[in-house]
């Protein structure tokens, strides 16, 4: 037994976690893929399978982790080397987040919303200055980064945002307030998404001690426990000019960092899929009623057989996405279809994975739980499912049926 | 100081065992690869260490067929500079030992370093054989060593304690659990990987005298019979006359 920071012991249960691919699609990846890949689900089970069931039965965050994310180089993977990243493309980025998700969904939030939502941001639209002063640090896990654009009043209309700033000198006054902000808490800055004077929507970064800036913590969530969430609160916080990233306005901004992070959470939610399914497939096969293993019963065949096939479409769906992503033609509307499919896929797995499970299902001898609780988060955070399903709407009818 | 690695591929541990129909080869259909751990966890990463410590370089080597570049490759990434593989299908630990040792015995390493076994066939013969070939000491199970000049000190756990050698170098030396800790490839390393130098070379001609004739496996285990508990009579004639073991 290893002691962690604050007492939390390592498990000595061992995760059994062997990886599906029922179409052979490994055979679609390159060799950097598989090494990717199979470098983070060791990990994932050297450092996270341990201490994640008590981490998130505490409700506590494994800051120590964010070191190891930052040393296998699951920060911004597909960033170019010289400001931090990995100069990998974006299957690589997509089968980390599936490895990280597989261990927990809260784990990859942390991964996501540094690479995605912060290092993104700010190599895409910050100046050479911006980018050499904060991304290096956000790749070491140095400076950990957060991301406000929902508000309590603005969620799926973000556009409605409050959040705004005056001009003063060589700096704006920034007021207002963001919600539902991960990392928000223990973050060293954050990328917000504000209204100028003209009513335009810009970016900036702003610095954990800047006066007036809060991040109180959110707490009771039944849900991403593992994981940090809060609050950014502004009150007349003064932020030089020169945070405010200089290649963008408007609401795309922060939607094309919305559409990397969704890519990576159609990845993701396969981890989280195909951890409930091995642990339900293992668990057929060894528990006994009525004299036999449950995985004879047609039940639990059929439970599992759906398992795998929308598994199997999930992995396909990823697949052709991070295809057209590495091509650069991978447009929103595609990234919201695999993201709400795939998110819902996953969730109805753990469902029915917990019922293969009985009992046992419920409690942390088994990871499902966990994951349904956190795959609830996923299925409305980063576009809900509903929001999504109207993108696809809008994207084959033509016709706007958000507002 | 320059350190070779032989390295192996070998099934997935948790892979299910079969043979081909007249149980002459092995049914490879669905086999899931990884690098063979005590080359990777232990022989690999304490040549990087030393590396790091006394400068130098660290080699990997494989004879194998080019499907083990990915096991190859992942050596890279972990940290060695370069590799080579030696594009044969190797049928006995003998074939490998004389190409690893014909690659060798010109490349002037101070260390060569293998896993005690591989986890597929067990065999523990290849370090024995290359040190043979290159007339080199050679040091089996080691679970500790440190280099000081040309003197490797070594520990060796045997049975009931510790043996402690002191050995002049060039040596093989074959690693066992705790000469080193695992280490996980980072996305940098894997990245690197791609442009390291691995070259391929063709064997050297050998009239191979061991050749595998057949496999079989291990009886099935027969079912367990459930008894009453109360009924000790009948437990005490099983296990004599039927188990045999009282």
């Amino acid at each position: 037994m290893l002691k962690t920071s604050n007492g939390i012991q390592k498990s000595s249960r061992e995760d059994r976690f062997q990886g599906h691919d029922y179409y052979n699609i490994d055979q679609l990846l390159s060799e950097e893929h598989l090494l990717a890949r199979d470098a983070v689900r060791d990990w994932v089970k050297q450092e996270v399978s341990p201490v994640i069931e008590q981490y998130a039965e505490k409700a506590e965050c494994p800051q120590h982790l964010f070191k190891g994310l930052s040393e296998i180089g699951a920060f911004g993977p597909s960033l170019p080397t010289k400001y931090g990243g990995g100069g990998m493309d974006e299957i690589a980025y997509g089968v980390i987040m599936q490895e990280l998700e597989r261990g927990d969904s809260g784990i990859r939030s942390m991964a996501s919303v540094q690479g995605s939502l912060v290092m993104y941001p700010i190599y895409r639209f910050g100046s050479e200055e911006q980018r050499m002063k904060y991304l290096p640090k956000l790749g070491s896990g140095e400076f950990i980064g957060c991301f406000g654009l929902t508000e309590p009043d603005h969620g799926s209309n973000p556009a409605g945002m409050v959040t705004h700033y005056t001009e003063d000198g060589d700096d704006i006054i920034l007021n207002g307030a963001k919600m539902w902000i991960t990392n928000s808490p223990i973050a060293d800055l954050a990328v917000v998404w504000a209204k100028g004077p003209d009513g335009i929507v810009r970016g900036i970064i702003v610095e954990k001690e800047m006066k007036g800036f809060s991040a109180p913590e959110i707490h009771g969530k039944w849900s991403l426990r593992a994981s940090i969430t809060g609050e950014l609160v502004f009150e007349d916080v003064r932020v030089p000019k020169t945070n405010i990233l200089p290649n963008v306005q408007g609401m795309k901004g922060p939607l094309s960092c919305l559409s990397k992070a969704r890519y990576g959470i159609a990845w993701g939610a396969i981890g989280a899929a195909m951890d409930c399914y091995d642990s339900a497939l293992r668990y057929s096969q060894e528990r006994i009623q009525f004299g036999k293993p449950i995985g004879q019963f047609q039940l639990t065949q059929k439970k599992l057989a759906e398992m795998i096939t929308e598994i199997t479409k999930a992995q396909l769906l990823a697949w052709r996405l991070g295809t057209l992503a590495n091509e650069g033609k991978a447009t929103p509307a595609q990234i919201s279809m695999a993201k709400r499919n795939n998110v819902n896929m996953a969730l109805e797995i753990a469902r029915e994975a917990r019922q293969i499970h009985g009992g046992m299902g419920i409690t942390n001898e088994y990871p499902i739980m966990r994951h349904m609780m956190n795959l609830e988060t996923v299925l409305t955070y980063e576009g809900t499912h509903d929001i999504h399903l109207l993108i696809t709407g809008m994207d084959v009818t033509g016709f706007n049926a958000f507002a | 100081m320059k350190f070779l690695v032989c390295i192996s591929k070998t099934p997935e541990t948790t892979s299910k065992i079969a043979f081909s129909a007249d149980n002459t080869q092995f049914d490879t259909s669905g086999i899931q690869y990884i690098m063979n751990p005590y080359d990777e966890w232990f022989a690999l990463v304490r040549a990087l260490e030393l590396k790091e410590a006394h400068g130098g370089t660290v080699t990997a080597i494989n004879v194998g067929p080019a499907s083990n570049d990915t096991v190859i490759r992942k050596a890279l990434a972990i940290g060695a500079d370069d590799a080579v593989r030696i594009n044969a299908e190797p049928e006995s630990a003998m074939y490998v030992a004389k190409q690893i040792a014909e690659h060798a015995k010109d490349g002037g390493y101070d260390a060569i370093f293998l896993g005690k076994e591989t986890i597929d066939y067990n065999g523990a013969e290849i370090g024995a054989m290359l040190a043979e070939y290159l007339d080199l000491p050679f040091v089996s199970f080691a679970s500790h060593m440190d280099l000081d000049g040309g003197v490797a000190t070594i520990k060796r756990d045997i049975e009931g304690g510790v043996e402690i050698l002191e050995v002049n170098t060039p040596l093989v030396i074959s690693a066992a659990k705790g000469l080193a800790e695992q280490r996980i490839p980072n996305m940098r390393g894997i990245m690197m990987a791609k442009r390291k130098p691995l070259n391929v070379v063709e064997p050297v001609g050998f009239d191979d005298p061991c050749h595998v004739v057949g496999y079989e496996l291990p009886p099935a285990k027969a079912a367990v019979k459930m008894l009453d508990p109360e009924d000790m009579d009948e437990l005490v004639r099983l296990l004599h006359e039927e188990a045999k073991v009282i």
